[in-house]
């Protein structure tokens, strides 16, 4: 298996790791090959710098794919999600009519759910890649996964409403009856009186609107989150972690690749950005003492600074020793670090052709 | 400037930036430096990640606080103090020194607080800053140095305060942002210096991010921390062949090249750092202080402490505080 394989042959590649190592320039390089290997790709962005932004036509946060024009055979189509009108697309999608969908919008509550309920924006992304995938357009989704503190959120994304929705203060508030004080019993009660007197009642009464607008809706909400989880742990999606050579980002990184394990899900690939590149023998000590022994001369300053990259570089791939026999067989790309960031279409092509050499 | 006049700008600085910066170990940096210069001073962390534990080779850190490193001073003063803060930990402190004990775990076990937070967002930050401020106010240590969540979610951090004040009018919850908010807003007591890599892209949302703290949060900014640069080197232009003729040396096969190819390299890294930290003075007009890119295997308490060294050099390399 090689990483071109996994871009070739699965029908989703997502790109996982910590925030700074480069993951979203990865996932449109990826996307970007796929489009040369002649397949018709769409890259989903979560968070581009500006410019990568631009070059990706992807400024705009429209939420629905842009075509990337370009000399391969295959397409390439970008879009950066945006999660609060992907949550009232899906809401929309599972509601019996206009009236309960326009209901459950208008509420407060509502909005701080598809606004900042930790998790969402995972939520979101595996939603909208659910929701390509769907459509048959593409033969390639590659998704940017988000940066989130706790590596796996987002497989566990689309279970976190409906576990939201089994939660006690929910089936409270749901038991059948029009005023909650009546419904319901002496316990759930106090319970309530105890959460307004911390927060506030008015923040209790936006709560009971937005599931009493819900209500009806779990179920569909409940049997795509399942089926988007069927899709993520099947043979067609590829789990690609993106890494630096830092011991800090490869912690994290293994610590994913233990996640994603206990999940039944292997990594197909790993590749690590911002290496430094090797200089001379790698003997950073034997280096050392020779820059010792000149020192004060500017062969002594040269030979320190050729110790320098040599124990970087070491020190490097020390770190990934655990981390590549973690993932194997996956293939492990190592990508140097970059003259600069990537403002267009070359700067892609560069990367890809280090990815893909 | 006098490092003591530095760290006396405010007593809780808050240390933020885009995730993979190195904020964590600015953070154990600044700590250092000022305990070096005789101050107690309290490490906080709020993501439950183990960095800052690690940095002084312990496995992790707990709610209460405990001493990381002592007498770094002269004649034995100076601490480094550390703890861990989480919104449900100090959501139950707040109830229980409030006499809402029995109430406590009802809402803090079996996820309660997880629904509350949904319904009033901003509620788990306000937590954490509520205690910060406790702290702050207390006084038991000359300085605070929190350790912040990653730039995007930095900004929501600290504005969670302005948005409670709107969801929740009344009530603990409703108090507590009111006086998170004061802190923040005051200069005297709160600021915030934020870090980056000498890098375009972390550049570029460090100058965001500084623009929305300063308009949607009104927070004072401290000096930017530029960190991993490379330390200036002479000689890197020097043909090594030639170098080896004037030291009367005669170098070994491929040693030349790959003597050649690290020079240039660091040549080439030192270019484009050095057009990165230009650029970020010219877009953002506040004092920079450089710290250090270190070549070692991992980063270890020594050189934490060479760090803080580095902080203490360049603290001491800053003009004085503009008045």
């Amino acid at each position: 298996m090689t990483l071109e394989s996994v871009v070739a042959e699965s029908s989703i590649v997502l790109c996982c790791g910590t925030g700074g190592v480069g993951k979203t320039t990865t996932a449109a390089a990826v996307a970007l090959h796929g489009a040369r290997l002649g397949r018709r790709c769409v890259v989903v962005t979560i968070d581009p710098a500006k410019r990568l932004a631009d070059a990706l036509g992807v400024e705009g946060l429209t939420n629905s794919p842009s075509q990337i024009d370009g000399d391969w055979p295959g397409e390439l189509w970008a879009l950066m999600l945006d999660t609060k009108t992907t949550f009232d697309e899906l809401v929309a999608r599972n509601a019996a009519d206009t009236g309960q969908a326009q209901r459950i919008y208008g509420n407060r509550f509502y909005r701080n759910i598809s606004d900042r309920l930790s998790g969402t924006q995972e939520y979101m992304a595996m939603e909208k890649l659910y929701e390509l995938h769907e459509q048959s357009r593409f033969d390639l989704v590659v998704v940017d996964t988000p940066p989130t503190r706790n590596a796996l959120d987002f497989l566990d994304a689309p279970r976190r409403l409906t576990r939201f929705l089994d939660h006690r203060l929910y089936r409270l508030l749901m038991t059948p009856g029009r005023a909650y004080v009546k419904a319901v019993n002496v316990a759930a009660q106090a319970f309530l009186r105890t959460v307004s007197r911390v927060v506030g009642g008015d923040v209790i009464e936006d709560a009971i609107a937005f599931f009493q607008a819900f209500e009806g809706m779990e179920v569909g909400f409940r049997q795509r989150a399942e089926r988007v989880l069927e899709l993520l742990s099947s043979p067609e999606t590829a789990f690609v972690l993106v890494a630096s050579p830092r011991g800090d980002t490869v912690g994290e990184a293994t610590y994913f690749a233990d996640r994603l394990a206990e999940g039944g899900i292997s990594v197909a690939a790993l590749i690590v950005n911002r290496m430094h590149p090797r200089f001379g023998s790698g003997l950073a000590e034997a280096t050392r003492e020779r820059a010792r022994t000149l020192a004060g001369t500017d062969l002594g300053e040269l030979f320190a600074n050729l110790a320098d990259f040599e124990l970087v570089a070491a020190s490097e791939e020390d770190h990934l020793k655990g981390l590549t026999a973690r993932v194997d067989p996956a293939p492990v790309v190592r990508v140097p670090f970059l003259e600069s960031d990537v403002h267009d279409l070359e700067g892609l092509d560069a990367i890809a052709a280090h990815l893909f050499r | 400037m006098d490092p003591l006049a530095f760290f006396a700008t405010s007593r809780l600085v808050i240390v933020a930036g885009k995730g993979g910066v190195g904020k964590t170990t600015v953070t154990a940096a600044l700590a250092v430096a000022a305990a070096k210069s005789g101050l107690r001073v309290l490490m906080v962390e709020v993501e439950g990640k183990s960095g800052l534990a690690h940095l002084f080779g312990r496995p992790s850190l707990g709610y209460d606080e405990t001493s990381v490193l002592e007498g770094a001073g002269a004649s034995g003063s100076g601490e480094v103090l550390a703890r861990a803060i989480t919104p449900a930990a100090a959501l139950l402190e707040y109830l229980v020194d409030h006499g809402m004990r029995r109430i406590s775990n009802r809402l803090v076990r079996g996820g309660a607080l997880d629904v509350v937070a949904t319904a009033a967002p901003g509620i788990e930050d306000i937590l954490v800053l509520g205690k910060v401020k406790q702290l702050e106010r207390g006084g038991a240590v000359d300085l605070i140095l929190l350790d912040a969540p990653a730039a995007g979610h930095a900004i929501t951090f600290l504005e969670s305060a302005r948005g409670l004040l709107d969801a929740v009018t009344v009530g603990p919850i409703n108090t507590q942002a009111r006086d998170v908010m004061e802190m923040l807003t005051d200069e005297e007591r709160c600021s915030v210096v934020l870090v980056t890599l000498p890098e375009e892209t972390p550049v570029n949302e460090l100058v965001d991010t500084a623009y929305s703290l300063e308009d949607r949060v009104g927070v004072k900014l401290g000096p930017v921390i530029v960190n991993g640069l490379y330390p200036p080197r002479t000689g890197m232009d020097v043909d090594p062949v030639v170098a080896a003729e004037v030291a009367g040396v005669v170098l070994m096969q491929g040693e030349a090249e790959a003597l050649r190819g690290a020079a240039e390299f660091r040549a080439a890294r030192v270019a484009l750092q050095d057009d990165q930290v230009a650029r970020l003075s010219q877009r953002l007009p506040l004092p920079q202080l450089h710290l250090p890119f270190l070549f070692t295997t991992d980063l270890s308490t020594n050189d934490v402490h060479a760090l803080g060294d580095a902080a203490l050099d360049a603290i001491a390399g800053l003009g004085p505080v503009p008045t």
